[in-house]
């Protein structure tokens, strides 16, 4: 090499020091750059990181409440919550999230449906190392076959939840109604912070109505976790305040007598205590287990219920809406007399048919040969047509429906019974809206008999009646009698609007209840057989409705298409006459007519009330009562 | 002498020369002890990184101790065996990162390591950290300084060889580390201001042809995030919030050692390896930062003044560019997990966990050590 090993030229020195001297000032430069960095990260900006630091290691968990319990009004439990056993995955910590499927498949019995649901939950956006519940309701012996191979699938635990269970639910599903798991829509009504822990919501009946009351107030833990959101240790926390318990109206053994009544048909059955207007029994047969609905039907299951023409889904009893037939006619009697359309002694000539003009339409009278001299009594006895005819022409369509109004028709007149319908109250305001026809002289003719474009539910009849039975009283229809721990239930159910009905002359009530006494007790009464050999004194009306389109589109057979079209059967009424416990609508499906069929299922309901269970089974019956009143 | 020599008249200083036995092992007792304070002080740095793992303390201590034999080895050699050697060891280095890009393995989509059989796994790329210097510092050294022109561009052209063959790995973070320690060598060797206006205009065009056309996505990626740290706080910004939490939350004074929650609780992702220095912000504060930003100034002191008194411009170059690497180390490691540069994978030298890099930064102090302690007898 020309240079030389060892060079070391002064200059080239000079030349290193400049260049080292420019560094140290360099290096100097940087590293007060990096403790300025840290200054403000550490000094000024302190807080912001604790902060954050804290947001990072405590997280606030919500604790569930417990959902208040629903009893009925003998301290029986309708609504309890069990707990139940599922599955869930944590795909973060699984790691071959399909191997551990299939193992899962192996051990427990997992459908299809399952997995499918699964497989969204997976694909949905949720917050990492959240668990995904892939089977609900493990049974015991489920759980011990997990637990054998825990150790060979990270990631999967099984979880318990508190979760509602109907221990009658059979009988109670229609009046109850039931929870279900919190839909998308739900999600967006509900206050997200008192919902943080809960999976579940009521969907309908007292458990979607009272759902503010039932669910109660969310707690929480402040916890540490680590990155993985695993709980560490809990710091500080606030207990959830559970949901208040409900005890109802209800007596569930009038309303488990009330399905044995209707077994083996199709209809529904509402009592109502006049005093309280509280729901004794609100039965709709066939009914259906709701707890299958509460952690998810299976699609093949529901498909069974929905599909099957007995409808077991459909709440006939709220939803159900029939034509009235002539349980409307108490009510149009009292239009009638208030309306001073007819006198009490009123008489007409009953030829079997009736015209509005004599070369008219001929509407006919149940009777074919006609019931000859009819006074408002008889006609209400024997359920004459003519009679309500001409009443109807007399009175006019519009005072008609200004009373039947009054009585709750056309609208939802409950204070607390969730998805009620409305039923249809006719006008010709209503005619022209809903169908652009003008109203004709013979809509007002039908309407005179509860028959042509009228609908009701059994609720309304049976509220119609407590009315008639509470001598023009409103008392709102409700489920809810009080709140366990002496809170009264005033606090909770929404404000009565219904003013009393007031008749110029009171005591024409006392008048169609004796008229519709005389349809369960008189010797020509429609419901006499009904009403036979009882202790005490029950007024009613039977009531005979065409069949309208429930099954007219579907195909049956021969047989089947008889039985479906023919009438179905109704009734309303009340029992003792004078200090009425119990108002009652009954309907039976193609039960055919009011007083063979519907009658005798009033009757019995009745005498389970009122001599079985009321709070004083029969010694509130007076004396007089039973005796004197009876026939 | 010139107020600038100052640097050199140290033939009579105790802090300049080591004395006997520190002589005879070729050791510089300042910076050993100085190098000593900060591993240990790692240590305890990682025991609570590491959360408590007694084992990662083990197998790190394992590895100091094998870094030191590496170390005590180089300071042994003389000067001029690096030298004689340079080439060779440049040729190998060159054929070691073709080799990766063949039969190299790794993991991540980047090759980065070459399993010869007899011979542990190595890194060729993290061998040029030193090598490159080397050879940049052989040629340059063989005229007189500053260099002209010409050989200003073979001396860039040796650094940036391996560079592209580093990047083609990829491995953007070792390749602009080996091109400092290159580049350093030529500043040092007196490339003028001019010229380095010049190479700094260039670099600035062609960062944005860069980033257009020779970047992956990841490494964009990575760039923009530093930027914006929020706009993917679950991704790739998750760990730069988590550590400017750690080193924020920390405060003046620190939650006291492992007491961080970061850390512990594993909010703080690579807490033992590349972010350990915020489980030191976390736990020590801002004090625990000034402690160990001052041990390193105190380091590249030292070294610098080695580079000073270094008896030729081959050692000279040498020693100041693997000081200025080391700095470069320390600075974009505390850089990145500050938030104030991207995340490039740059450990903290000497105090994070890890095998080759300490390896090569103890090789690195040998090499200083031997530079101060191999003097050939001459007047002061």
């Amino acid at each position: 090499m020309p240079w030389g090993e060892f060079k070391d030229t002064a200059a080239e020195r000079r030349l290193f020091q400049r260049r080292v001297t420019v560094m140290l000032v360099l290096v100097f430069l940087l590293l007060s750059v990096l403790v300025a960095r840290m200054y403000q990260l550490q000094i000024v900006e302190h807080d912001i990181y604790t902060t954050l630091s804290d947001k990072n290691r405590v997280q606030v968990q919500s604790v569930p409440p417990p959902r208040g319990l629903v009893y009925d009004r003998n301290q029986v439990l309708l609504a309890e919550n069990r707990p139940v056993f599922s599955v869930t995955v944590v795909p973060e910590r699984v790691g071959d999230t399909g191997a551990a499927l299939e193992q899962l498949v192996s051990i427990l019995d997992i459908s299809d449906e399952d997995l499918e649901r699964f497989q969204r939950r997976l694909r949905e956006p949720r917050r990492p190392f959240q668990e995904i519940p892939l089977r609900y309701d493990l049974t015991e012996h489920e759980i011990a076959r997990l637990a054998v191979h825990r150790h060979e699938l990270p990631g999967v635990e099984v979880e318990a939840e508190l979760v509602r269970y109907y221990p009658h639910s059979e009988l109670t599903a229609h009046a109850l109604g039931f929870v279900g798991r919190i839909n998308r829509d739900e999600l967006q009504r509900i206050d997200p912070v008192n919902y943080a822990g809960t999976n579940y919501i009521g969907k309908s009946g007292v458990e979607r109505f009272y759902e503010e009351l039932l669910h109660g107030k969310v707690g929480y833990q402040h916890v540490e976790t680590n990155a993985r959101g695993r709980t560490l240790r809990v710091l500080e926390h606030e207990n959830p305040v559970p949901g208040e318990d409900l005890k109802l109206h209800l007596d569930l053994r009038l309303q488990e007598r009330a399905h044995e009544l209707l077994d083996g048909r199709r209809g529904a059955i509402v009592a109502i205590e006049p005093a309280t207007g509280g729901i004794l029994a609100l039965a709709s047969v066939p009914g259906f287990d709701a707890n299958q609905f509460v952690t998810g039907i299976s699609v093949a299951d529901y498909r069974e219920l929905s599909e099957s023409k007995d409808k077991p889904l459909f709440n006939r009893a709220l939803r159900g809406q029939y034509p009235p037939g002539s349980t409307l006619k108490p009510m149009l009697a009292i239009a009638a007399l208030d309306s001073g359309a007819v006198t009490r002694d009123h008489t007409i000539w009953d030829p079997g048919h009736f015209q509005i003009n004599s070369a008219g339409r001929r509407w006919r009278d149940w009777k074919r040969g006609g019931h000859g001299w009819v006074d408002l009594t008889y006609a209400m006895a024997q359920s004459c047509d003519v009679y309500f005819y001409e009443a109807a022409i007399e009175m006019g369509v519009d005072t008609m429906v200004d009373y039947l109004a009054r009585f709750g028709f056309g609208e939802d007149a409950t204070l607390d019974v969730s998805g009620a319908l409305s039923g249809i109250l006719p006008s010709p305001d209503w005619k022209r809206g809903t169908r652009n026809e003008p109203w004709y002289p013979g809509d007002t003719v039908n309407l005179g008999i509860g028959q042509g474009f009228m609908l009701s539910t059994p609720l309304q009849l049976a509220t119609a009646t407590a009315l008639i039975a509470n001598r023009g009283e409103w008392v709102e229809p409700r489920l809810l009698k009080d709140i366990q721990g002496d809170r009264s239930a005033d606090e909770f159910l929404p404000s009565e609007t219904h003013e009393p009905l007031k008749l110029k002359n009171p005591s024409d009530w006392e008048f169609i209840a004796d008229s519709m006494a005389e349809v369960m007790h008189g010797v020509r009464g429609t419901a006499r057989a009904a009403g036979r050999g009882a202790p005490y004194r029950m007024a009613g009306k039977t009531g005979t409705a065409q069949v309208f389109s429930l099954a007219e589109d579907e195909e049956y057979d021969a047989e089947e298409v008889r039985e479906r079209l023919r009438d179905h059967a109704l009734f309303v009424g009340f029992a003792p006459v004078k200090k009425p416990q119990i108002a009652v609508a009954v309907i039976v499906e193609n039960g055919g007519g009011g007083s063979s069929t519907a009658a005798p299922v009033a009757r019995a309901l009745f005498d389970a009330w009122i001599l079985e269970f009321s709070a004083a089974a029969g010694s509130l019956i007076s004396k007089t009562d039973s005796q004197s009143e009876a026939p | 002498m010139a107020p600038r020599e100052v640097f050199s008249s140290t033939a009579s200083n105790p802090l300049g020369r080591p004395k006997g036995l520190w002589s005879a092992l070729h050791l510089d007792p300042i910076l050993l002890f100085l190098l000593i304070a900060l591993i240990s002080s790692g240590l305890f740095v990682l025991y609570s990184g590491a959360d408590r793992n007694l084992d990662v303390v083990k197998a790190q201590g394992v590895r100091f101790a094998i870094a030191f034999v590496v170390m005590l080895v180089f300071a042994q050699l003389d000067p001029s065996v690096f030298r004689r050697w340079a080439p060779w060891l440049y040729i190998l280095g060159l054929a070691g990162l073709v080799a990766v890009l063949f039969v190299g393995v790794g993991a991540k989509g980047a090759q980065r390591w070459l399993a010869l059989p007899g011979l542990p796994r190595f890194q060729p790329s993290e061998l040029m950290k030193l090598v490159v210097p080397i050879m940049a510092a052989w040629y340059l050294s063989r005229h007189f300084l500053p260099p002209r022109l010409s050989r200003i561009g073979v001396g860039l052209a040796i650094v940036l060889l391996p560079m592209l063959l580093i990047v083609r790995q990829p491995d953007l973070g070792t390749s602009l580390l080996v091109g400092m320690a290159g580049l350093f060598v030529v500043f040092f060797a007196g490339m003028s201001w001019k010229l380095i206006g010049a190479f700094m205009a260039m670099v600035s065009v062609a960062a944005p042809v860069m980033w257009f056309f020779g970047m992956r996505e990841y490494q964009k990626q990575r760039v923009l995030t530093l930027l914006d740290p929020q706009s993917d706080p679950l991704g790739a910004g998750w760990n730069i919030i988590q550590s400017k939490t750690a080193i924020g939350s920390g405060g003046f004074d620190g939650k006291g050692w492992l007491q961080g929650t970061q850390s512990h609780l594993e909010f703080l992702p690579e807490s033992h390896t590349d972010f350990i220095v915020a489980v030191l912000a976390e736990e020590f504060g801002f004090v625990g930062i000034l402690l160990l930003l001052s041990v390193y100034f105190l380091i590249i002191l030292r070294c610098l003044f080695i580079s000073v008194t270094a008896q030729d411009s081959f050692s000279r170059l040498v020693a100041g560019a693997l000081t200025m690497t080391f700095f470069i180390y320390v600075f974009v490691n505390v850089g990145m997990v500050s938030g104030l540069l991207p995340v490039v994978g740059v450990p903290l030298p000497l105090v994070s966990y890890g095998g080759t890099s300490t390896v090569t930064l103890m090789a690195a102090f040998g090499i200083l050590m031997s530079i101060h302690t191999h003097r050939r007898m001459i007047s002061a």
